[in-house]
């Protein structure tokens, strides 16, 4: 229709008054397989599922360290995820170089935001396919941001993007307000959660597909790393985090699991307290 | 001829470069082949000593109010303390065109991460002094300096910070600092003074400290003159006071045959 006529330029709006070439562009952070973030007073973290082309291959890598106390989990194209984590790092390295300061994470995310945002409006450039979490922490303490393709970056909570992220939505919207006093293990136990209601029908969360980065004070079940330093655990170490989760079945109680009497499994979902 | 279309209409380095021998990428870049460059081999109007101490509630700094021209007394009303943000206070000997120029890059600092951000990341004396370092190390290398010695001081967060950096780039950071003369006629005073008693010092002993440092420095320093001011940062802030005034005594040159009034 209209659509298809206004939409092979960047610099031409629709008469809706929309970009659609930014909205294609956020199509494709809604391909890439789901990231969910979410953070407490003390911690910040990502949960992010990793896709394999088959049984053969290896994971996509979904989480990048920018710096010590900065980290991101990506959903799009790798490759654009590649050079614009590499351009967080340069900014990174030029705040300690500077001014021998850690970069303040709200400055980071709105200088990636305002560089996305040039190849929205300059003609013959295409929109970045890949959207953002960015976990950080600085002096004001931890902080959840998301970056997308349109130029735009917000502070969260808690959020989630890549497909399927509205059922992630859903869990974070039920039980947010639990988040600020959690500890490590619960927040990351709450993450799992909202990052398994992304999975199709099938499948699951493993030790091979799934991946946890964390920024804060040392967890229980972290012995040996460096307490507040941004760290991407996979394989092995987060089985003891899988291990803590509520089976599908038994609807999930937002905080230490009270032995709630099961429904019947008439519901999914159980509004507790 | 140029023969490359590119060129067609653009500023041409005929004069300097009439085959085209720098390439592309840096054809216009090179300003020694532009028309020279300039580079300071020399301080014109100067600045004396600076010091600095650090005291229990924070950092204190003074330096005199005068920019000699040579062995001329030129200016006597200049204030060499500048204030940076909330947190620093910034002191400077030497060239003092080349200390406006920074005062000039430094305010504009402020403006460009603090006061446009407002986002609660304001920079603080460690920031400022590191800033200082890679620009003035970046002049150095080169050839062409800011001809200052600097101190830089200030409290932020409960920490006190005192650091110096140079026209070479090197810095250093202890709890008495002195540039000029003062880091050979001053320091030794400042360091008996201070040293081990940074945490009981308070605001008027270390005012003291500095003023008989600073009056010590006017007999024997020929580039000086005794109308100072000092800069206090604490937790409150930075304070840099009004001219204040030394009282000297030269009672001692009038016995002195050739010094003191006529006698036979």
């Amino acid at each position: 229709m209209f659509r298809n006529t206004y939409d092979s330029d960047n610099t031409v709006f629709s008469p809706q008054g929309r970009l659609h070439q930014v909205e294609y562009a956020l199509e494709a952070v809604k391909q890439g397989s789901a990231a969910v973030g979410l953070r407490s007073k003390t911690h910040a973290i990502l949960l992010a599922l990793k896709r394999s082309t088959g049984e053969l291959a290896s994971y996509q890598q979904k989480m990048i360290r920018i710096d010590d106390h900065v980290g991101i989990a990506i959903a799009g194209l790798t490759s654009d995820a590649r050079v614009l984590s590499n351009f967080m790092r340069q900014q990174a390295m030029a705040s300690k170089m500077i001014f021998n300061r850690p970069v303040p994470v709200n400055r980071l995310v709105s200088t990636i935001a305002d560089k996305a945002q040039v190849n929205t409006q300059e003609y013959g450039r295409r929109p970045y396919g890949v959207g953002f979490l960015v976990v950080g922490l600085d002096h004001t303490g931890p902080h959840l941001y998301e970056f997308s393709p349109s130029g735009t970056s917000f502070e969260y909570f808690a959020v989630s993007i890549g497909a399927r992220s509205q059922s992630a939505k859903t869990y974070l919207e039920k039980h947010f307000e639990s988040f600020a006093d959690c500890t490590l293990e619960e927040l990351i136990r709450h993450g799992l959660h909202a990052l398994r209601e992304t999975l199709q029908q099938d499948k699951e969360l493993t030790p091979a597909n799934t991946s946890i980065g964390i920024v804060g004070p040392r967890g229980a079940h972290e012995a040996d790393s460096v307490p507040v330093e941004f760290r991407i655990l996979e394989g092995t170490p987060i089985e003891v985090y899988l291990s803590t989760m509520q089976p599908k079945d038994v609807p999930a109680p937002a905080a230490a699991a009270a032995a709630a009497p099961a429904t019947g499994g008439d519901e999914d979902v159980q509004m507790t307290e | 001829m140029d023969h490359f279309p590119t060129n067609w209409g653009r500023p041409n380095y005929d004069s300097f470069d009439t085959h085209a021998t720098y390439p592309l990428h840096n054809r216009g870049q090179n300003q020694a082949a532009a028309g020279g460059v300039q580079h300071t081999q020399q301080p014109i109007v100067t600045g004396t000593s600076v010091l600095a101490i650090k005291f229990k509630d924070g950092i204190m700094m003074a330096a005199d109010n005068l920019a000699s021209y040579g062995s001329l007394a030129r200016f006597k009303g200049v204030q060499r303390l500048h204030a940076v943000g909330d947190y620093t206070v910034v002191g400077a000997s030497g060239d003092m065109s080349d200390f406006q120029y920074l005062q000039h890059i430094l305010d504009g600092l402020v403006i460009s991460e603090e006061t446009t951000a407002q986002d609660g990341h304001a920079l603080g004396p460690a920031e400022i002094h590191e800033y200082l370092s890679q620009v003035m190390y970046s002049r150095r290398s080169k050839m062409n300096p800011l001809w200052n010695s600097l101190l830089v001081g200030g409290v932020k967060d409960g920490d006190r910070f005192l650091a110096y950096v140079d026209l070479l780039g090197v810095t250093y950071s202890a709890s008495t600092l002195a540039t000029g003369y003062g880091s050979y006629i001053a320091q030794p005073l400042l360091r008996k003074a201070v040293e081990g008693r940074e945490e009981t010092l308070t605001e008027a002993e270390a005012r003291t400290i500095l003023e008989d440092a600073l009056r010590v420095l006017f007999y024997r320093d020929a580039r000086s003159i005794n109308q100072y001011q000092i800069a206090t940062i604490t937790a409150n802030g930075a304070e840099i006071s009004s001219s204040l005034k030394l009282e000297t005594s030269w009672g001692f040159a009038e016995g002195i045959r050739g010094y003191g009034a006529q006698t036979q």
